[in-house]
């Protein structure tokens, strides 16, 4: 915006003396601004409040919001006063909260993707909470089409890499006898963001697909074709305002959204629909975890044996320092008492928020090791929970 | 008379044709306008209920979000408009020389740097403060960064609209307070600034319509907050940064929810935007 | 430096003789009569110079953070097609030519248009209609960046996808350019609303130039018989040539540091494209895009490529003042 030079002849030609309106606006706007302000800061002084921040993974975006606003409204006491803790996540995907957790300018982080071990010797002393499990889908976008169509690992590997370009391909409708498939084109979405939901999905392409080698696994590859959208909810969109399309998106959002999804084969050989069940199948037959400050690289549970379990399925995981003054001046000993607590909560009560949003509860194992992670954490030297 | 194509006729026809064309552009630039606007005010009114606009962003709303622009408006204006007018007044009353003219290039220069580099200077410059220990390091997400960024953005172009604004009082009002024996430093405070007074006003008020909108810089500085302000070494949360937010989830409240939000963003830029003009018509003298 | 001692309207204004001088040239005495003028000078003098001192942290704080990647990738960076965080190899030329590419569509789409508008603004159209339409097209450029993203991705790609781009490759489809599939989030999109928004820009400054064409060479033509179009092309715009080329320099040093807008359009994806309805990335997308997750090599890589973006920027823009001399706006619209 600009002076237009009709207004600067106007000006040159002279303003009327006397600032007094200009003043007086000025000073009524400069009211109104510090009125709004002055608002927010004098909240109910007899409340303390205590902000949390985290970042990473948009895969378990709906539930820890969730989380942050349930656990807002918990009345609690620290130092003897009431208490506000609000929890400020930022889905901003998996490798972003990994990098701004390993920079300590956040107090958590959220990630699919288990540390790599060049991850772990950046930022030591993070270790592993997993707070809840998902499914990542392959989401479609197709008028002619209901949700269901069957796909295996190996034929999503092969529209990835663009060698599959039209819907009404051979192996496509091999998998789907008496569907009709129409003649456009596919368009593929991935993330466009360092995201912990692409490594999940690109390690089991790599396990069902060998043309897709190890070079493309990971939270960031080289994607062959397709666009990219920021986030899960951004590949979401994008799915759903672009036809013929297709992508990985985590389970919530499908069901949020109430998009297309399709059935995946797995091991047992049966087509599973991504579901809460299908996905807590998954989890179910996890055992043998390694310990939270140990090295979960390995972990996976792609492809369990089940009947009804979903092949794509994930955990993810809360990254948090265990002893909690890394994180430097910014980490009193109040506020680590009430990361520590969010964290209790979040794995014992806030697993009741999940079955809305189509996030299985944690396993009993899983429970129990997170609690052995949780009261591991100190700040400096003192544990928090006993 | 008879009818012939000729060149003359052929001549009147294209002038004709041309300004058809020439309306024509003009019609192509404002459609775009009018379908934001349409777009906005019908898609977003769906949207703004008196929850929306009173809850914070963690319940639905977008309360929290206009108190931050206001609050990272206010508090930028404050440290922007002294330093830029100040700055302005140097180049125009002292900097009329070589010494002058190499500020005034630098400050150009200062306007044109992109808001996004500006974005990543402000996180840069704060990172590097808190791996030197100076502050937390948790203090690149916060309103002070925010500030710095937008301030960087708005000083300069403060100066400039602020040069430009005391150019238009001409020398003989200078002159003419100091033939009456007035001080220099009075001449300027009392003369010469209450004379554009309107002209700075605008370029005041159109710097922090600019700076409202700006969004680049607030990705990697204000973080975004679902909850109000809560201090100035927080993350804070601001409309143009939740309009981006909601823009790209695939929910259709989310997407509503956006709308409404540029709606009132759109509507706060376009009345400063309008309150400037005013500004100048009201206060400018006519003969 | 000449300074041109011409008003708007034609007539010759006489050189000012700055009132704070007592000569002009040789020995320069100034006036600091009292303590209060020397306080004053120095602080404004002080707050100037640290504006200044403001833009070498700036600049410090970019050239120190870039200097992993520069020493790691030299030169060759600027030549590099590959974005890859898990080789840690960073190439910036995806992305420089995403820039050079959506801004010349910017600009090919943009210009005539803001042409129009200024000749329809300053030529032809009658007085009263003159200022509220100035007034609507300056609207233009209040309008954030960030809402006409919004209103890219749910208004315009869809308009994009379903009618326009099938209508233009069916016409120029043979073009290697306009092949493919055209799926609305793509450059050619992006490019259009870049268009859109430089309009205000590159239509306000040419209509100053053209509106600083004395009246004496519009009637000059009009008196030989020429008609309205005529003497515009031959008499006005021949005169305004510099100022409007200025003009289109300035609108596409607008273009090269927009963000928000091409981010939420463009379809994100770090490669070279060659068609205009693939998607692609520019510098300031892939910035915003990247910024957050950036290790600390990549964040390296983002900052020096921030540095072409503002080098180019500033580039630009020291082409256009050449150009338009003193007929200039203050940098314009909200990212």
């Amino acid at each position: 915006m600009a002076i237009t030079p009709e207004e600067k002849q106007r000006l040159q030609k002279g303003s009327r003396r006397g600032i007094g309106v200009v003043v007086v606006v000025v000073a009524v706007v400069l009211i109104l601004i510090a009125a709004v302000v002055l608002s927010g800061v004098l909240n109910p002084p007899t409340t303390q409040k205590i902000t949390i921040l985290g970042a990473g993974a948009t895969f378990p975006c709906p539930l820890i919001t969730k989380w942050s606003s349930d656990y807002s409204n918990v009345s609690l006491k620290y130092g003897g006063k009431p208490t506000q803790v609000q929890v400020n996540y930022n889905c901003v995907g998996s490798g972003a909260g990994i990098t701004q957790i390993t920079q300590k300018t956040v107090d958590f982080a959220g990630s699919d993707a288990p540390l790599k071990p060049s991850e772990r010797a950046a930022a030591p002393g993070l270790i592993h909470v997993p707070e809840t499990i998902g499914a990542v889908t392959a989401a479609y976008n197709v008028a002619s089409l209901s949700s269901g169509l069957n796909l295996t690992g190996n034929v999503l590997g092969e529209i990835f890499l663009g060698k599959i370009t039209t819907w009404n391909s051979a192996n496509i409708s091999a998998l789907n006898p008496g569907v009709t498939l129409p003649s456009s084109q596919i368009t593929v979405v991935h993330r466009s963001d360092s995201s912990g939901t692409s490594f999940v999905w690109t390690s089991y392409l790599h396990l069902e697909n060998t043309g897709w080698n190890s070079s493309l696994v990971g939270k960031s590859i080289n994607w062959p074709v397709g666009v990219g959208a920021s986030g899960n909810s951004g590949v979401a969109g994008k799915i759903l305002t672009t036809p013929d399309s297709i992508g990985y998106v985590e389970l919530a959002y499908t069901v949020q959204n109430s998009m297309k999804v399709a059935k995946i084969q797995n091991p047992a050989g049966n087509w599973i629909l991504p579901s809460l069940a299908s996905t807590a199948a998954a989890a179910a037959s996890f055992t043998n975890p390694p310990t939270p400050s140990g090295d979960w690289g390995n972990v996976s549970i792609l492809n369990t044996a089940g009947a009804t379990s979903y092949p794509i399925a994930s955990l993810t995981y809360l990254l948090v320092y265990q002893e909690l003054n890394t994180i430097g001046t910014s980490m009193t000993a109040q506020k680590a008492q009430g990361l520590v607590d969010f964290l209790w909560w979040a794995v014992h009560d806030g697993q009741s928020r999940g079955a809305a949003l189509v996030y299985p509860t944690l396993p009993a194992g899983l429970v129990t090791l997170d609690e052995g992670a949780i009261r591991s954490i100190t700040f400096n030297g003192q544990t928090l929970h006993s | 008379m008879t009818f012939r194509f000729d060149r003359d006729t052929r001549r009147r026809w294209f002038d004709v044709a041309m300004s058809a064309a020439a309306l024509a552009c003009v019609g192509i630039a404002i459609l775009p306008l009018g379908s934001i606007l349409f777009e906005a005010s019908v898609r977003g009114a769906a949207a703004i209920t008196p929850s929306f606009l009173t809850l914070p962003a963690g319940s639905g709303g977008i309360a929290n979000s206009i108190q931050g622009t206001l609050v990272l408006i206010g508090l930028t204006g404050l440290v922007a408009l002294p330093v830029g007018i100040l700055t302005g007044i140097y180049l125009a009353e002292f900097g009329r020389n070589r010494i002058g003219g190499a500020v005034r290039f630098f400050v150009d220069v200062m306007t044109q740097i992109p808001s996004i580099v500006v974005g990543i200077f402000a996180y840069s410059f704060v990172l590097e403060l808190g791996v030197a220990g100076i502050v937390s390091r948790r203090l690149v997400f916060s309103t002070i960064t925010a500030v710095i960024a937008l301030s960087t953005i708005m000083i300069p172009f403060v100066a400039r609209t602020s040069e430009e604004a005391l150019r238009l009082v001409t020398t003989s009002t200078r002159e003419a307070a100091l033939a009456l024996g007035i001080p220099r430093y009075k001449v300027i405070l009392r003369v010469v600034l209450p004379s554009c007074a309107s002209a700075l006003v605008t370029g005041g008020l159109l710097g922090i319509a600019r700076v409202g909108g700006e969004t680049a810089p607030l990705i990697m500085t204000a973080f975004a907050s679902p909850d109000f302000f809560t201090g100035l070494d927080q993350p804070i949360d601001a409309l143009p940064l939740r309009v981006f937010r909601f823009a790209i989830s695939p929910s259709l409240a989310d997407n509503r929810a956006a709308w409404g939000a540029s709606l009132i963003l759109v509507v706060m830029m376009l009345g400063i935007s309008i309150a400037s003009r005013a500004v100048i018509r009201l206060r400018s003298v006519k003969r | 430096m000449g300074k041109r001692y011409i008003a708007e309207d034609g007539s010759p204004i006489e050189p000012p003789m700055h009132p704070f001088r007592t000569s002009r040239g040789g020995a320069q005495r100034r006036l600091v009569a009292t303590s209060g003028d020397l306080i004053f000078q120095s602080l404004s003098t002080i707050v100037a110079f640290s504006v200044l001192g403001l833009l070498a942290l700036i600049a410090g704080i970019l050239f120190v953070a870039a200097e992993e990647s520069v020493q790691t990738f030299g030169f060759g960076f600027l030549g590099g097609t590959v974005w890859d965080p898990v080789s840690q190899v960073f190439g910036a030329a995806p992305f420089i030519y995403g820039m050079l590419v959506t801004s010349a569509l910017a600009l090919v789409l943009g210009v005539p248009i803001s042409l129009g508008i200024a000749i329809f603004l300053s030529e032809l159209a009658p007085g009263w209609l003159r200022t509220p339409l100035t007034y609507v097209v300056e609207l233009l450029a209040a309008v954030p960046s960030v809402v006409y993203g919004l209103w890219g991705i749910f208004v315009l790609a869809p308009v994009m996808r379903v009618y326009i781009e099938p209508s233009v490759q069916a016409i120029l489809g043979f073009l290697p350019l306009f092949r493919g599939n055209p799926i609305g989030s793509d450059v050619f999109t992006a490019g259009v609303i870049l268009a859109v928004m430089i309009i205000p820009t590159i239509s306000s400054v040419s209509r100053e130039a053209l509106l600083a064409v004395p009246d004496t060479q519009r009637e000059a033509a009009l008196s030989l018989g020429a008609t309205r179009w005529e003497t515009t092309r031959f008499a006005v715009l021949r005169y305004a040539r510099a100022g409007i080329f200025g003009a289109v320099v300035l609108g596409l040093g607008r273009a090269v540091g927009e963000t928000m807008a091409v981010t939420m359009t463009i379809g994100n994806r770090n490669a070279i494209f060659t068609s205009l309805f693939d998607p692609g990335q520019t510098i300031s997308s892939l910035i915003a895009n990247n910024w957050l997750e950036a290790g600390s090599l990549e964040l390296s890589a983002l900052i020096e490529l921030g540095l072409v973006l503002m080098l180019v920027s500033l580039l630009i823009n020291a082409f256009a003042r050449l150009m338009v001399g003193r007929v200039l706006h203050v940098g314009e619209g909200a990212e």
